[in-house]
């Protein structure tokens, strides 16, 4: 890869069909870039998101995994944002038990006009990780 | 199992993608995928042409699903899923990948970091892809017929364009009379039709329509099934007036009633009888025995005949194919002391301020004194800082403009004092602003850190503020009355949305699926709302969203059956131990346990599931998937991308 991708870090983004896919999608209309070793996969919902997924993405090498959570814009119901912040807490743990830093596991809610937003946490998450992994 | 053969379609996009991206190394990248048959960059996907190639590629190569790497699926999932369709492929063998959005405008600074992630996208459809089977979608009937529940000029209008275009209407109405808030206010802005007016004309025009069925005094209590049958059960309060009741009957029975109650139509600035009805031309025409507070003395019995204690309460079933909600908001309460609100006699509330212009004439009276000045405070439980209610009400400034320039045409001496926080007359409502400055309406501003203060003075009630607009001179007022300019806030009462589950947004209004693009469907299926009842809107707006939420239940049901997306969830019968976990994660009730042999499971029941997936990760043996994001495919995806 050319040396201007080895000052990136590889981030896995779960964000969700209705709400931070369209927020991401236009950051890229808006032409704000981020690094682009930053991948998404699309979900219905931040909530249904398993750990084992994000613990796979560690185990595969990604060195980060950002959750572009649905907040309370949720169409699902408001128990979304319960219910995601109680899955990021078991990852968090299950990650201290692997002795993976469970700093490389973000979150933030990303609504469906939040394309700056992202695109600052896309910025400020890979920094740190380059700092902390790749220093 | 037969290996699967797919097709791959890059797009240029014109240059919006291969600008940035070198489409023929994405392509020659991914064309030695085992399952990838053929590999073909495209000036435009979307154009015609390459679709009709696509459908010849598919058929003539017998290719099992197609993967195209365009622009965002937001655009074209739905083209190219159809574009399968005509290739006799079932919808859903369908991958989209998205390399304009998130690769070549997102790093239009870096071509070759653009290139490499584009390629890594097209490999996770690819992965993807290979578990993209054909789905069946779910076929059931659908009722023709649609419950309207609120009978506000939303809900009213909703009826009409629903009877209008054939389908059946159950209009169902909590209170004993229709109109909603419209009926409680007699002059509107921007039209010269006043609102009982305009309640009437409507109503008039319901009872023309054989296919609509009227009820007030009714709730929904029940609701059962999914969207195309959905089984209601209505509680029906009586009004304890059998037929008829003769005009002179009633005024007398009126009289003779002994119980007086705070009257909530007049926001408590009056009170009224427990036989009521709240105004002479008010519909339907029958007045009404408020049980509640009725002592069931028999005076009104006795000079009335139509009266009828032994009316029993109802409980009414109606199957319907859709349910559009309309039920409107509740004005905001003032906190105790809120500018002077409940400590100061001379203050009261914007509503409260209606109904005592209508109700009187040549001069203002409030609690027996004549009024003069009249200070205005704006956005009270609105635009909050502090508070939750951080949005703006919309029609409050509107509302309150017309009431003061009203206020100042009816009654003599009457000076106008509006303490603002930047006016938000848009659009025609712009012409009453001007109309009230011209009649000499004094206009004071602060920001939200400089609010108006209210201090009570020995009687005097005296209004103080920064006014910005003075180079923050403080400028006083002496009132004789002080409007708090009350917002809309939700309905208190929200027992019908919690039966129906209808997700409520930040502003704890209901919450449509997208404000822009589906801006009256909320993410229960046959379930639209239309009015108030999902954010401040005035007449104009909430007839508008009436009428696109009556055309879009209908659109649901004038096949007489309908498609539900099979992308559900699926709970693995061998792995489910029954906890119940899944059942308790469910926001939709969609999970049932059922018994499988020996074994007491969970099952899904796919009418009713959203595919939220909210069921998956809290399973511990892990049997719950969703279909279209399984575990497999996810984590063979994270294979691709990394
Ligand atoms: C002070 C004030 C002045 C206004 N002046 C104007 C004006 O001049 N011009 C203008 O355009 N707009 C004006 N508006 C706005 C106007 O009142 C609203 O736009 C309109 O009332 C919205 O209509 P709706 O049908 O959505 O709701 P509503 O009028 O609230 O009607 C909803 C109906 O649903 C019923 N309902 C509630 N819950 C249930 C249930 N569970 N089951 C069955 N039925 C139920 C209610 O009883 C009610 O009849 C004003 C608003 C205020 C507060
Ligand atoms: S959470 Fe899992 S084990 Fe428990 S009932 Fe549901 S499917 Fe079965
Ligand atoms: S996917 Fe959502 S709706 Fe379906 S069963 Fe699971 S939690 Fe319920």
């Amino acid at each position: 890869m050319a040396d201007i991708n080895k000052k990136s870090a590889k981030i896995l983004v779960f964000s969700t069909e209705k709400i931070s896919d369209p927020a991401i999608d236009m950051a890229g209309l808006l032409k704000l870039h981020y690094p682009p070793t930053v991948y998404t996969i699309s979900i219905p919902c931040s909530s249904g998101i398993k750990p084992s997924w994000i613990l796979y993405a560690y185990e595969k090498g990604f060195d980060g995994v950002f959750i572009a959570a649905d907040g309370s814009d949720c169409v699902y119901g408001e128990s979304c944002t319960e219910k995601t912040g109680h899955l990021v807490g078991k990852t968090h743990n299950l990650m201290k038990e692997r002795g993976v830093e469970p700093a490389r596991l973000r979150m933030a809610a990303i609504c469906s006009v939040c394309s700056e937003s992202f695109v600052k946490q896309m910025r400020t998450f890979n920094e740190y990780l380059l700092k902390t992994l790749h220093a | 199992m037969k290996k699967k053969k797919i097709g791959v379609y890059i797009c240029h996009c014109g240059g919006n993608i291969s600008d940035y991206v070198d489409v023929e190394k994405v392509r020659q990248a991914v064309e030695g995928d085992d399952i990838v048959f053929l590999a073909k960059t495209t000036m435009f996907a979307c154009s015609d042409s390459n679709q009709r190639d696509m459908v010849e590629d598919i058929k003539a190569n017998d290719l099992d699903g197609v993967v195209v790497a365009s622009c965002s699926p937001k655009l074209h999932l739905l083209t190219f899923r159809n574009v399968s369709v005509r290739a006799d492929l079932n919808k859903y063998t369908y991958v989209h990948a998205n390399i304009r959005e998130q690769a070549s405008w997102a790093h239009s600074d870096n071509k070759m970091g653009a290139t490499e992630k584009a390629i890594h996208l097209v490999k996770a459809a690819i992965a993807k892809s290979r578990y993209a089977d054909a789905l069946e979608t779910n076929k059931i009937k659908a009722i023709k017929a649609v419950a309207v529940i609120g009978a506000g000029v939303a809900g009213m209008k909703a009826a009409l364009s629903l009877a209008e275009k054939e389908c059946d209407v159950i209009l169902i109405e909590k209170e004993s009379f229709v109109g909603g808030r419209v009926a409680q206010w007699d002059s509107l802005s921007t039209t010269t039709e006043t609102g009982k007016e305009m309640v009437k004309r409507l109503y008039n025009e319901l009872v023309k329509h054989e296919n609509i069925t009227i009820l007030t005094n009714c709730e929904v209590i029940e609701n059962k099934g999914s969207v195309g049958n959905m089984l209601l059960k209505i509680k029906k309060t009586p009004r304890y007036i059998g037929g008829t009741c003769h005009p002179e009957d009633l005024k007398r029975a009126i009289e003779v009633c002994p119980v007086e109650v705070p009257d909530e139509f007049n926001f408590r600035l009056t009170t009224r009888k427990a036989i009521y009805k709240n105004y002479p031309s008010e519909y339907p025409q029958t007045p009404v025995i408020d049980i509640k507070n009725c002592t069931r003395c028999g005076a009104c019995e006795k000079v009335c005949p139509a009266i009828d204690f032994s009316e029993k309460e109802e409980i009414l079933e109606f199957s319907v194919g859709s349910v559009l909600m309309a039920t409107g908001f509740d004005s905001y309460t003032p906190a105790y002391g809120e500018f002077g609100y409940a400590t100061s006699e001379n203050v009261i509330t914007l509503p409260q301020f209606k109904r005592l212009i209508d109700t009187q004439s040549d001069k203002l009276i409030y609690k027996g004194k004549e009024i003069n000045n009249i200070a205005y405070i704006y956005c009270v439980g609105s635009r909050q800082t502090d508070g939750e209610n951080t949005y703006c009400s919309r029609n409050c400034c509107t509302s309150t403009i017309h009431a003061a320039v009203t206020a100042k045409t009816k009654f003599t001496d009457i000076n106008n004092y509006h303490f603002n926080r930047g006016l938000r007359t848009y659009g025609k409502q712009e012409i009453l602003y001007a109309d009230s400055l011209s009649a000499g309406d004094i206009y004071l501003q602060s920001y939200e850190d400089g609010l108006p203060t209210v201090t009570l003075e020995g009687k005097k009630t005296i209004v103080k503020i920064n006014d910005i607009l003075t180079n923050g001179r403080e400028i006083e007022v002496e009132a004789d009355l002080v409007v708090l300019v009350t917002g809309m806030v939700p309905r208190a009462d929200n027992k019908v949305g919690s039966l129906f589950k209808i997700p409520k947004g930040r502003d704890k209004f209901y919450n449509e699926v997208h404000m822009k693009l589906r801006p009256v469907e909320t993410v229960i299926d046959g379930v639209t709302i239309a009015g108030a009842c999902q954010g401040p809107k005035n007449i104009a707006e909430s007839v508008n969203s009436a009428l696109s939420a009556a055309t879009k239940s209908y659109s649901i049901l004038s096949k007489g059956e309908l498609e539900t997306d099979p992308l559900v969830a699926t709970i693995d019968p061998e792995k489910c131990t029954w906890c119940g976990a899944c059942e308790a994660a469910c926001p939709f009730d969609a999970i049932l346990k059922i018994e499988k042999g020996t074994k007491v499971i969970a099952d899904i029941n796919n009418t009713v599931c959203k595919g939220c997936g909210m069921c998956a990760p809290v399973c511990e043996p892990d049997a719950v998937n969703l279909i279209a994001c399984s575990s497999a495919e996810i984590m063979s995806m994270i294979d691709a991308l990394v």
